[in-house]
């Protein structure tokens, strides 16, 4: 390595290892120690902290929360697949705008961005309000606060990601292969299935679990649309550190939700790499 | 193809419908959601007069402007640096790495690692935990800029007998600078939006406190026509920003 880029490196290289690198490992630590006495940490060596998260109060918590994030991630597969699919088959010049005004709600207030369902949502809420004026409903329905609300806010949140996932995806795909399959006389439907989808599946992958991801370690969303009934992971990490003070415990369930992560994005990479494979010898 | 278009309007319209909402009703004098009762800016006065609120902003401009200055700088060189050669995939995955992991693990483990070193929390830890992310994203953006750029004019420029300052101040900043300026607003934008590593990281006590984490607050406390405001502010300030970064480095890249 020359000098010189040894120079342009280092403060980045050194800022992302201390912030970074460091306090990661250290969470990887933390989970191998015991609580202290008044909420700090004794640093006895133990590995109850991991058989603690296998207990079943804290793996339905686990699994509750890959139900809810699993169901955000379908939802947004369907309405984000055909939305990113219209926009790849758009004339080019319109596409790049088309995906800006898509993330463009990314970049605003999360916090914000969530709010907005409770203004719609709740008993008096916009939508409530609509149908009881419209005389389609007697009595208000419970929209807010309970996992319906949640699904919805976190589809709000993160479709974008999954329509950009998938176009990335889409727009690579030319259109000779569907206009041979046509010509062999399939249908739309069957082309669909046998062409499009298996050669956008990466996307699919790419998107599914960044949505996942995002959705799973999400405390924010169940906090607010979700009214703190429910816990997922997000929150049970959140109320580790905050309110129970049991760092070790939280610092396990965090590298957990690393260790899913990682194990996602591995099998999202396999399947890219095959089907990237499988494209060379078609 | 008809009803594809007519699926991606009502997608548009999910994604922006509640944004519009919240800013219609940021001028309902009553501030109900369910009547309109008058065009009145009365939430905007309530809220300037909201001194919680203020400092609050305050306290958030301040992060979000250190977190980008550090960011651009550090981010633009790390760029620099990647780009003089093909990265080494460890060092692609680093960059990488704060924009994955979720928000919560890394708010956790800059917290854990803090109290570690006794170090005291506040407006500055927040700034070091900013910087995290956002020194990826500037790196990131930078990166793509790069890929407009042709080497040789840096070779032409010492071979002509130019220092490698004046080389970068003449031939390398003013090709990358619209990707440098992009990235920084897109860093403002995160920074001042960002509510979870900022909300672990802030420390006890409400000096610290940071406008997200303010928002947060007042949301728990119950819906309020003030918030409206507040939101629309808020979206309004991002929506400008990112808009400006996107056309610079479209004009830019053309």
């Amino acid at each position: 390595m020359t000098v010189r880029r040894f120079l342009l490196l280092a403060p980045g290289l050194a800022w992302l290892t201390a912030l970074l690198i460091v306090p990661c490992g250290l969470i990887f630590v933390l989970g191998f120690f015991e609580r202290g006495v008044y909420g700090g940490i004794d640093y006895t060596f133990t590995s109850e902290n991991f058989t603690r998260a296998a207990d079943p109060l804290y793996a339905g918590i686990f699994l509750y929360s890959a139900r809810i994030a699993l169901t955000a991630v379908l939802v947004s597969l369907l309405i984000g697949y055909p939305a990113a699919y219209c926009i790849a088959k758009q004339p080019k010049r319109r596409q790049v705008p088309l995906l800006i005004l898509v993330m463009m709600p990314f970049w605003s207030n999360y916090l914000i961005r969530t709010y907005a369902w409770i203004v719609l949502l709740n008993r008096e809420g916009l939508i409530n309000g609509a149908l009881q004026n419209m005389g389609a409903i007697a009595a208000p329905l419970p929209l807010l606060y309970n996992d319906f609300a949640i699904v919805v806010g976190l589809v709000y949140g993160y479709v974008p990601f999954m329509i950009l996932a998938l176009y990335s995806s889409i727009s690579k795909l030319g259109p000779e292969l569907s206009e041979a399959s046509t010509d062999l006389g399939a249908d739309g439907a069957r082309t669909f299935l046998r062409i499009t989808l298996p050669l956008t599946l990466p996307g699919i992958a790419a998107g599914s679990v960044f949505v996942f991801v995002l959705s799973i370690g999400n405390f924010v969303t169940p906090d607010l649309l979700g009214g703190g009934k429910r816990t997922m992971l997000g929150n049970l990490i959140y109320d580790q550190f905050l309110t129970a003070r049991d760092w070790p415990f939280g610092a396990t369930l965090a590298f957990l939700l690393v260790a899913v992560m990682m194990l996602l994005l591995t099998l999202q990479a396999v399947l890219v790499h095959r089907s990237a494979g499988a494209e060379m010898r078609a | 193809m008809k009803w594809l278009q007519a699926h991606l309007g009502l997608v548009y319209l999910f994604l922006y419908g509640p944004i519009v909402v919240l800013i219609v009703l940021s001028f309902n004098r009553a501030g109900l959601p369910t009547v309109w009762t008058g065009f009145s800016t009365e939430w905007y006065g309530k809220l300037f007069a909201n001194q919680k609120i203020i400092n609050a902003v305050q306290n958030s401009l301040i992060v979000a402007f250190a977190s980008t200055v550090i960011s651009t700088v550090v981010g633009t060189l790390l760029a620099m640096g990647m780009e003089e050669r093909r990265p080494h995939p460890a060092l692609e995955a680093l960059v990488a790495a704060p924009m994955i992991i979720p928000d919560i693990v890394l708010a956790i483990a800059l917290l854990s690692f803090f109290s570690l070193l006794k170090m005291t929390l506040g407006l500055h830890s927040i700034v070091l935990a900013h910087a995290v992310f956002n020194i990826a994203f500037v790196c990131t953006v930078v990166r793509t800029r790069f890929k407009h750029f042709d080497r040789s004019i840096v070779e032409a420029s010492i071979d002509l007998g130019a220092g490698a300052f004046t080389t970068f101040r003449r031939v390398t900043l003013p090709v990358i600078a619209p990707g440098v300026i992009a990235a920084a607003l897109l860093a403002f934008t995160l920074s001042i939006d960002e509510f979870i590593i900022a909300y672990f990281t802030a420390g006890p006590g409400s000096s610290s406190t940071t406008f997200p984490m303010q928002i947060y607050a007042m949301i728990r406390f119950g819906v309020t026509p003030e918030i409206n405001a507040v939101a629309t502010i808020v979206m309004g300030v991002s929506f400008v920003l990112v808009f400006l970064s996107q056309r610079l480095n479209r004009e830019a890249a053309a």
